[in-house]
């Protein structure tokens, strides 16, 4: 009977391979840094409260929340950029692969964890030496123009300054400068870029180019990115933090926290109800 | 610059025409159940109706992701929301395949109320429909949408003429009316068939063009 029917089916009908949801939606295993039961003040002033969370391997983790959450705190105190600040003080512990980065020597901390700030900050050199800068005073050994090369293309920058490597810094638009931060963060392998609000002074096209910069980036280094452009970080981010007055409220896979978040006020945050 | 949101949109795209190569499967398998009396066909349409099911869910859980996590605009914000209609229509396909199955496992019990003619001249362009539709999908084809709009009038038609020559002989032979009820039954589950084909071709329109045509009518100045 069988060998009558006709073979209608048009479509292929084998099926296809998918990788499912391109992002986590559950917890990963592996943890590059793991934040526990962190307290902070400035001076008298606690901003703040006993936030514990991981942040996952390979990974962009996105903290998000209004004015003043406490996100950039947050963020300052994972390369321990907060001891600037006068009368700062930190309680808890932040690991970073398995140690805890307050009994590290500051400068290798920062080696391993890289920033990258609001405003692009490039030096008053050229473009090369704004790269070669961090490798030059590691005392690296590996072949300057080699690794400058190697940074600009991670950096999705070298295309456009491949031919002008010697002219100043400043003479790049604001998106193109702020890829090259980008860069001179990479140059050195860093485990782990941090970004404090990196679109925040650029246009959409530029902002574009670097959210899908960021999602390369994240098969070189683990990355951790404050926004308050939520939508920012549920294009880009892997897991989300939303944080409100120094407390970590909700912390999930990014797909969770902006479908079913669990919390009533990151649900009245993230559908623009406050904030 | 390629979005990295474009991966995620080609794989709802596959996993959509995964499923609906499975519909279109499901509704030639139980055609044939009832052309062929063959059971055995009948009941793996049945046993298959789950992976539609799951599919439907899947497709629905990335529409949500897809829609919450990027700010989709123009052909791709208009994509999304057809392949969630498509993935009811779809769905719902599948159901009316299921409908045929069993109708076909209830005929079989029952001698043959008369020779299939058009009954089979119906499935093919149903079935046919609902390729063309599919393949309108993925080639971004609006005249081939177009073509499975024209066909719609067919089916329907071939559906009141089934239903026409089954009344007469009901209300010759008595006899024959639990097999001829089902294969009214049968009739009017493919041109259900058609209609989700249809709406199907009418969101093709709607992603290429922009262009609303579900209810022409309706004056919408």
């Amino acid at each position: 009977m069988h060998a009558s029917v006709r073979p209608a089916v048009s479509v292929n009908i084998t099926p296809p391979a998918t990788t499912g949801a391109h992002r986590e939606t559950t917890a990963p295993a592996e943890m590059r840094m793991s934040i526990s039961k962190v307290n902070f003040w400035y001076g008298p002033k606690q901003t703040l409260f006993d936030i514990s969370l991981g942040i996952a391997s390979g990974k962009v983790t996105a903290l998000i929340g209004p004015s003043g959450c406490g996100k950039s705190t947050l963020l300052r105190t994972l390369d321990r950029m907060h001891e600037t600040v006068r009368n700062a003080r930190l309680e808890g512990e932040i690991l970073l692969d398995g140690k805890n980065i307050l009994d590290q020597d500051v400068t290798l901390l920062r080696r391993r964890v890289g920033m990258v700030f609001q405003r692009p900050n490039p030096f008053p050199k050229s473009i090369f030496e704004n790269v070669a800068y961090g490798l030059r005073i590691n005392g690296s050994k590996v072949p300057m123009a080699e690794a400058v090369e190697k940074s600009l293309r991670h950096a999705a920058l070298w295309d456009e300054v491949k031919d002008h490597l010697h002219k100043s810094a400043y003479e790049l638009s604001g998106g193109q400068q702020q890829r090259l931060c980008i860069a001179r963060a990479l140059a050195v392998e860093p485990e782990v870029l941090l970004l404090d609000e990196p679109c925040s002074a650029l246009d959409p096209i530029s902002t574009a180019k670097i959210e899908e910069l960021l999602v390369q980036l994240k098969d070189l280094c683990t990355i951790v990115t404050v926004t308050h452009n939520m939508q920012q970080a549920a294009r880009i981010s892997d897991f989300t933090a939303f944080l409100l007055t120094g407390q970590l409220i909700e912390f999930s896979p990014t797909p969770q926290l902006f479908t079913k978040p669990t919390d009533a006020r990151t649900e009245a945050y993230i559908t623009g109800r406050f904030g | 610059m390629e979005r990295h949101f474009e991966k995620d949109l080609n794989e709802l795209k596959e996993r959509l025409l995964w499923m609906g190569s499975l519909a279109e499967r499901a509704v030639h398998q139980s055609v044939h159940a009832v052309l062929e009396a063959d059971e055995q066909l009948a009941r793996r349409v049945l046993e298959e109706e789950d992976a539609i099911n799951e599919l439907q869910l899947e497709i629905d859980d990335r529409v949500v992701q897809l829609l919450a996590l990027h700010q989709l605009m123009a052909v791709d914000l208009r994509l999304v929301l057809a392949v969630s209609r498509i993935n009811n229509d779809l769905e719902r396909i599948g159901d009316q395949a299921v409908n045929i199955a069993q109708s076909a496992t209830r005929i079989l019990r029952h001698p043959r109320v008369k020779p299939y003619v058009d009954l089979p001249r119906m499935s093919e362009l149903a079935e046919e429909m609902v390729r063309n539709a599919l393949n309108a999908v993925v080639r971004r084809d609006v005249d081939l949408a177009q073509k499975v709009l024209a066909t719609d009038d067919q089916v329907d038609h071939y559906r009141d003429q089934i239903f026409r020559e089954l009344l007469t002989y009901m209300m010759g032979d008595s006899s024959v009316v639990f097999p001829a009820f089902e294969l009214i039954l049968v009739a009017k589950n493919l041109e259900r068939i058609g209609d989700h084909a249809t709406n199907i071709a009418e969101d093709v329109i709607y992603i290429v063009q922009g262009q609303d045509v579900r209810h022409p009518s309706v004056d919408r100045r």
